[in-house]
């Protein structure tokens, strides 16, 4: 799965977190490498804030280690936080001081001089669109423009890596895919690392070319969107439904031998096919062939949702 | 470093940007003229003593507790708490507080200078109310300060500025311990109401309490600067213990400067090292926190 020339950005180590005696984060072990945009998947107390907050240096691990791009995140908590950028779920602004102002003084701390700084609060406020409201206070934006204005705040910053924890919570749906583009945009143009944390698996889809699930501090799956699918269900992506006249050993013998077919399921008189393409054309034929009648065939590719209520389920 | 004048220059532009810093000047400044109003109105039956006909400004008004001295212990710790019992919980509960620290600047650095930004608004403040003083005396009897009277003023000017750091160091210590900002507000001012309490103790002891009226003159910050105040201003004062041990607030006759610095000095000490107990436990708290998702 990974190229050998990809660098890591994000490592973490049997990474551990324990509040009184609960396992937020139990034995991670996360690997994204350059120009990912990692989707970090899980319900809500999964542990996902809790881990990013360990690999920027805010928390100490329990055990285990975190690091990016090489520096340890709890010894060189200073490194780490010049090279990464976080945008927290609820992104937090200085309400009595203007979009302008609010970006500024980050900008400052992160030691841009002060020509520097006025330049790339002006420009990060065109990318994300607010140009027009630069001078406004931030207390009279509404949610959505603060989420774009913490997407400014990152390019203030330009980090070599970016945690953007439930960027899309709150804003309406024209909004969120609005806020996914330009994500998906800025890391494409500024060639960051994006960590994207999510519970909510089509916004994940959207943009990112890796997931990873953490359901109770666990990764539970992890990797790119089709291999999750044949990892999931025992190697099928695609699962075709077959209604028939009537099932016989015969059908399900012939269906089983075409290539392609990982497993075959009967329930009622339906047939499960679990299939790694689709395959209709070679089942119908088979269905014919064995003088049984077709009623009805449907197909459906996995949705990342499916995997994901399947891990669900289990846990 | 410049972690460091990044905050203080932000949190000094918001302390004098925001509208209770307005306010509270404002108040300031017109409580001092009336105090001095009332004062002024004793100054010409009082100057008997002639060497300190300046001071006499600040403490003159008839009576034994100059209504200057008063004032001046009793609002700085409001200001001092009004500046400070904010600074961490709204930070943390506006969400600013966790994209601050995930900056690379180390931490303290936010809480030094939050605290410098404070202290230099509350000089620049009580400067301001001296001088605004000062000047108003200056017309009214036309006497320049001596140099004697100028150091006393200096000194008095330090002092309150340690004093107020002391309660703004103690409403910033609420503000890390207390999540809301309204608990924290009221938790600092219950301390400010305790303390105001405990100072009007050593003036009513009955003799036989004299060793609690002691011990609470030695550890309450308002007790502590106000007799810090009145022995720099009235040179004739007497320290409370010797009010307690003999009764009643006459003042003796003056002592020279040197004479009133030694007998303020373990006093000072006692204040200098009360605000840094506070700004520690607010520094070693604020450091050990760990940022937690909610």
């Amino acid at each position: 799965m990974s190229e050998l020339s990809a660098q890591l950005v994000v490592e973490t180590v049997d990474l551990t977190k324990v509040y009184d005696g609960n396992k937020v984060v139990d034995g991670l072990n996360l690997r994204v490498e350059e120009g990912d945009i990692f989707g970090f998947l899980g319900p809500n107390g999964a542990g996902k804030t809790t881990t990013i907050l360990m690999l920027l240096g805010l928390t100490e691990p329990t055990s285990g280690k975190a690091s990016i791009c090489g520096y340890n995140s709890t010894r060189e908590p200073l490194k780490v936080k010049r090279i990464s950028g976080y945008v927290p779920e609820r992104v937090g602004f200085y309400e009595d001081l203007t979009a302008t102002h609010n970006l500024a003084y980050i900008a400052r701390l992160n030691g841009l001089s002060d020509e520097v700084v006025s330049k790339r609060v002006g420009e990060s406020l065109g990318v994300v669109g607010l140009a027009d409201v630069a001078d406004n206070l931030v207390g009279t934006f509404s949610r959505g423009m603060k989420q774009r204005l913490a997407i400014a705040d990152l390019l203030v910053k330009t980090p070599k890596v970016a945690f953007l924890d439930e960027p899309t919570s709150g804003i309406d749906p024209e909004g969120v895919n609005q806020m996914l583009d330009l994500i998906a945009r800025v890391a494409k143009e500024n060639q960051m690392t994006i960590i994207l944390s999510s519970h909510q698996l089509h916004h994940v889809q959207r943009i990112c070319n890796r997931v990873g699930i953490l359901v109770r501090g666990r990764i539970v799956v992890e990797g790119l969107l089709d291999q999750l699918g044949r990892e999931a269900f025992g190697g099928g992506q695609f699962k075709i439904e077959v209604r028939l006249g009537e099932i016989t050993s015969g059908i399900v013998d012939r269906i089983k031998k075409i290539d392609g077919v990982v497993g075959v399921e009967k329930s009622g008189d339906l047939l499960l096919i679990n299939c790694v393409k689709d395959l209709r054309p070679q089942i119908a034929k088979a269905v014919v062939d064995s003088g049984s009648s077709l009623v009805e065939m449907k197909v459906q590719s996995y949705a990342l949702e499916d995997i994901y209520l399947k891990y669900f389920k289990e846990v | 470093m410049q972690g460091l004048m990044t905050v203080f220059r932000k949190e000094l532009a918001d302390n004098f940007n925001s509208w209770r810093f307005i306010i509270l000047f404002v108040l300031a400044f017109a409580v001092s003229v009336f105090a001095i109003y009332i004062d002024a109105q004793y100054i010409r039956q009082e100057v008997s003593e002639t060497r300190f006909v300046f001071l006499q400004l600040y403490t003159t008004s008839g009576q034994a507790l100059p209504l200057f001295i008063l004032f001046i212990t009793f609002f700085v710790p409001v200001v001092g708490i009004i500046l400070g019992f904010d600074a961490i919980n709204s930070e943390r509960s506006s969400g600013t507080m966790s994209r601050l620290l995930s900056q690379p600047v180390y931490r303290d650095m936010v809480i030094n200078g939050k605290f410098l930004a404070g202290v230099v608004t509350m000089a620049v403040m009580l400067a301001s109310i001296v001088l605004l003083v000062a000047g108003m005396g200056l017309r009214m009897i036309g006497v320049p300060p001596s140099s004697e009277e100028a150091t006393r003023l200096v000194v008095f000017l330090v002092t309150s500025i340690i004093y107020g750091a002391f309660w703004l160091g103690l409403a910033m210590l609420f503000s890390i311990y207390l999540q809301r900002v309204a608990t924290s507000a009221l938790a600092s001012l219950a301390i400010w109401l305790l303390f105001i309490f405990m100072f009007a103790f050593p003036f009513f002891a009955q003799p036989g309490q004299g060793q609690l009226g002691l011990v609470i003159m030695r550890v309450s910050p308002i007790t502590l600067f106000w007799q810090v105040a009145t022995l720099l201003l009235v040179p004739g004062a007497r320290t409370l213990e010797q009010i307690l041990q003999s009764g009643g607030l006459v003042p003796s006759s003056a002592l020279p400067l040197s004479q009133s610095l030694i007998s303020v000095w373990p006093h000072l000490i006692s204040l200098i090292l009360l605000m840094v107990v506070c700004f520690a436990i607010s520094y070693i708290k604020f450091m050990r926190e760990e940022i937690r998702s909610t």
